[in-house]
């Protein structure tokens, strides 16, 4: 007789909770209006033209990252915080910068092609946008730093040590439009620049990737809690056959 | 070119977004084979 198979469930909605699938409708349905929106419904503007539609995944994409990378920041500093050690702060922390690194990527490539429609450039070493480079390149650093290996606890020690120092890019990149003369606009929502549809849409926007960050965060994370539960696994076996072999060594 | 760069950009912010979540995806259940129910405390 050979052995039963597992139960489907136990590989399909894996990391998912009806908590999870109820986001992840309202996500898709938010994300699909955010299209329509950006694409169809909002009017051109005077000067971008059509170009401004490029704002309505730009804009929430940076807020997105912003969120991410806080969260990150926030998650270290509960693991560092001895009454609130876990490793569930550092998954939490490692999937958050995970999302946030791909959202500032985005954030640059959709920047540099509204910046060729607007500047006639891809790309210019303006402060904000050197600073986003800066910010991009700090969190590829810091999740290169949660894979040189060791324990969970040493992982999670040296990567929450980079977070603290990393976060401090945030307000850098924000501010930078205010602190030096750049070519890139200073906040125009802020300062009632944008108005009606448009703005509805960028509201809108930071609205559903605020659910999507929310969905990718709860399930990455729990990835990842399954990444340590593999790895435990093979350093017990590993443990258990070097005592085997100890023992046989002996006799 | 304006409207090719504006598909692009939601192309690339949603394409990336559906890259990532089938990776993320795959790997959970690449995963779940190895990990059994009472360690997924989620479930």
């Amino acid at each position: 007789m050979g052995r039963a198979m597992p139960a489907p469930s136990t590989t399909r909605n894996v990391t998912g909770t009806r908590f999870t699938r109820g986001l992840g409708i309202a996500t898709l349905a938010s994300i699909g209006l955010l299209a329509v929106l950006g694409l169809v419904v909002t009017p051109a503007d005077a000067v971008q033209r059509n170009g401004v539609r490029i704002m309505y995944v730009h804009v929430p994409s940076v807020w997105l990252a912003y969120l991410a990378f806080v969260v990150t920041g926030v998650a270290s500093a509960a693991y560092l915080w001895p009454r609130t050690r876990s490793l569930t702060w550092d998954r939490i922390a490692g999937a958050s910068a995970e999302i946030g690194v791909l959202y500032v990527a985005i954030t640059l490539v959709t920047g540099s092609l509204w910046g060729r429609l607007s500047w006639g450039r891809y790309w210019v070493w303006d402060a904000r946008l050197t600073t986003t480079a800066l910010l991009f390149v700090t969190y590829l650093g810091y999740l290169a730093v949660r894979g040189l290996g060791g324990t969970h606890p040493q992982r999670a020690r040296r990567s929450a040590l980079v977070a603290m120092f990393a976060v401090v890019e945030i307000p850098l990149v924000h501010f930078s439009v205010q602190r030096w003369n750049t070519l890139h606009q200073e906040e125009s929502i802020a300062k009632g620049e944008i108005n009606g549809l448009m703005l509805f849409a960028i509201f809108w926007g930071v609205v559903a990737f605020t659910l999507l960050y929310v969905w990718l965060l709860l399930h990455r994370q729990r990835v990842m809690a399954m990444e340590d539960a593999v790895e435990d696994r093979g350093l017990d076996r590993a443990l258990v056959e070097r005592r085997a072999e100890a023992l046989v060594g002996r006799t | 070119m304006t409207t090719t760069f504006v598909v692009l950009s939601y192309l690339l912010t949603f394409g990336g977004t559906a890259a990532l979540v089938a990776a993320m995806v795959h790997r959970g259940r690449r995963l779940a084979r190895q990990v059994p129910p009472e360690d997924r405390p989620w479930t």
